[in-house]
């Protein structure tokens, strides 16, 4: 693969991360979320491919192959289960509106480029200059883990934030070792489990998974 | 090529251009309306029907309302005749021009934005509740799409390091790979949204209606009748084509002479007339499969955009 190509290709699949991100901001349907988690788990697997190319490592391969079965197949599908227990099909009034989100992504998106500079300085190459991407999801998991009531977005805020860390790991340090990426997938498939338990004992209890409605405790 | 044969040759483009323009506006939105009609079953009244109400209008005399000022008749000229400017400055056949600094993305948006005030202040002028329902909506929109326009492009400008939108046009044309990259595409996107907005497409306005409390910009010219009406039609048509041709060009530049030369500047001018086609029907087809939004939902749609502009920029100045 050429130099220019590699760096388009990075480049444009950084930018479909990014976006799949912001567009879980914008769109209300939690039915079309759990598809941009798809689309964003495809895309997080395309990143680790082309580092396997990249460096020739069949490790990497491994790698891209787990992470498209675990982000863009197993976890949407327990999400989606989740989805049509519940009934609840949309996420009607998140804390912060749309429009004002949107603007905090923007917010968000230009502090993540402006927190990195000094790491993209420790060593120019293009994948460090796409690190701002990965920090910029994280961050825009948390706000999603902050604004939103039902459960289901919460868990999706969860994985935003997870597929976050991931990306920075891969264009900060071409992947971590195996053992570390398999003990983390693991772990985030068992949280999801658990969320998805949790969230359909408080359906079981309230009626409703808004979280707005836990706010004591009672023996 | 001498200089003053750069120069005829560089004002037969301009015209070629606005011809082009003025003659094919109506022919665009002719072939929207049809494609359209088509799609919903209907038999449409076909491609030529804009030119007709336009003759038709032409032969009828301007009645003004009683009370209106000068502001009323002065919107349609400005509207028409800042148009007009951009038409003949934007580089849609060729990329050499006779005023080359006029074509820059600063006076070309602002250009745009005095079309829209001439015309919110007719709407005001009138004191008509939906002349004034209207303006205030309009200005809304534009309030929100033009901050876009400008992010957009100046996304593509930044790796240029100019304004100018022939410049911009050549480096695309010289590294076809940009296209392709993250700032283009989030840019193309957000200036797609702003198309819609700006021409008052669904779903921000409906521009089939004259009878709902949604609509936008038929509110504000609800009061215009014969020269006036025609002009306004025309004009907005217009606005269509040229943001439409920007949009393409600035994208998708093929087909552009970078030249002055009889045959290139043919061949830019059949390429940019398919181009337009082919957009002007997939927006039309776009819209049969949505229904106008909400006005309160319409700023949700425009801070999108606003943000897909921003990222542009970012992505230029941090990816590449």
């Amino acid at each position: 693969m050429t130099d220019t190509g590699y760096v388009q290709i990075l480049d444009l699949v950084c930018g479909g991360i990014l976006l799949t991100a912001v567009l879980m901001l914008w769109r209300r349907e939690l039915a079309a979320i759990v598809r941009l988690l798809v689309v964003q788990g495809v895309l997080l697997a395309l990143l680790a491919a082309l580092m396997g190319v990249r460096e020739s490592s069949t490790e990497l391969f491994v790698v891209a192959a787990g992470v498209l079965v675990l982000k863009a197949i197993v976890l949407p599908a327990v999400l989606r289960r989740v989805l049509r227990d519940s009934g609840e099909a949309r996420e009607a009034e998140p804390l912060v509106n749309v429009t004002a989100s949107l603007l905090a992504a923007a917010l968000l998106t230009l502090l993540a480029y402006g927190l990195s500079r000094p790491l993209v300085a420790l060593a120019p190459s293009p994948t460090t200059r796409a690190l701002p991407v990965g920090l910029a999801v994280v961050l825009l998991g948390f706000f999603v883990l902050v604004t939103r009531r039902r459960a289901l977005s919460q868990v999706v805020g969860f994985l935003l934030l997870d597929n976050g860390i991931t990306a920075t790991a891969f264009l900060a340090t071409a992947g971590v070792p195996l053992v570390v990426e398999l003990g983390v997938s693991l772990d985030v498939l068992l949280v999801v489990l658990v969320m998805q338990v949790l969230a359909a004992r408080m359906r079981l209890s309230f009626g409703r998974t808004d979280l707005d409605g836990l706010r004591e405790l009672r023996d | 090529m001498t200089a003053s044969g750069l120069t005829a040759g560089a004002l037969a483009a301009t015209a070629g251009q606005l011809a082009l323009v003025v003659g094919g506006a109506p022919l665009l939105v002719g072939l929207m309306r049809q494609v359209r009609a088509r799609l919903e079953g209907r038999a449409g009244a076909g491609v030529g029907q804009p030119w007709r109400d336009l003759r038709k209008l032409l032969g009828k005399e301007a009645i003004r309302p009683d009370g209106s000022s000068w502001v009323f008749t002065m919107a349609p000229l400005l509207l028409l005749a800042s148009t007009l400017v951009i038409t003949a400055v934007a580089p849609f056949l060729s990329t050499v021009s006779p005023v080359e600094g006029v074509a820059d993305l600063f006076a070309v948006v602002s250009l745009l934005m005095l079309g829209t005030v001439a015309l919110a202040l007719a709407g005001l002028d009138t004191g008509t509740a939906f002349g004034g329902m209207g303006a205030s909506r309009a200005v809304t929109v534009a309030a929100l799409a033009e901050p876009t326009i400008l992010l957009a492009v100046f996304a593509l400008s930044a790796r240029v390091g100019s304004s100018n939108l022939a410049d911009i046009v050549e480096s695309t044309l010289t590294t076809p790979a940009q296209v392709l990259s993250p700032a283009s595409l989030l840019a193309a996107v957000a200036f797609a949204v702003v198309i819609i907005a700006e021409a008052g497409r669904l779903p921000v306005d409906n521009p089939a209606t004259h009878l709902e409390l949604t609509m936008i910009h038929e509110a504000m010219v609800l009061e215009y009748a014969g020269r006036d009406l025609a002009m306004i039609e025309l004009a907005s048509a217009m606005r269509l084509t040229v943001l439409l041709g920007l949009g393409a060009n600035l994208f998708m530049p093929w087909g552009i002479a970078t030249t002055v030369a009889p045959l290139p500047l043919l061949g830019a001018a059949v390429v940019f007339a398919v181009k337009l086609g082919v957009l002007g029907a997939g927006l039309a087809v776009f819209e049969v499969f949505v229904a106008k939004w909400r006005l309160f939902r319409v700023p949700e749609l425009l801070a999108g955009s606003f943000l897909f502009g921003l990222l542009a920029v970012s992505a230029s100045f941090f990816l590449a």
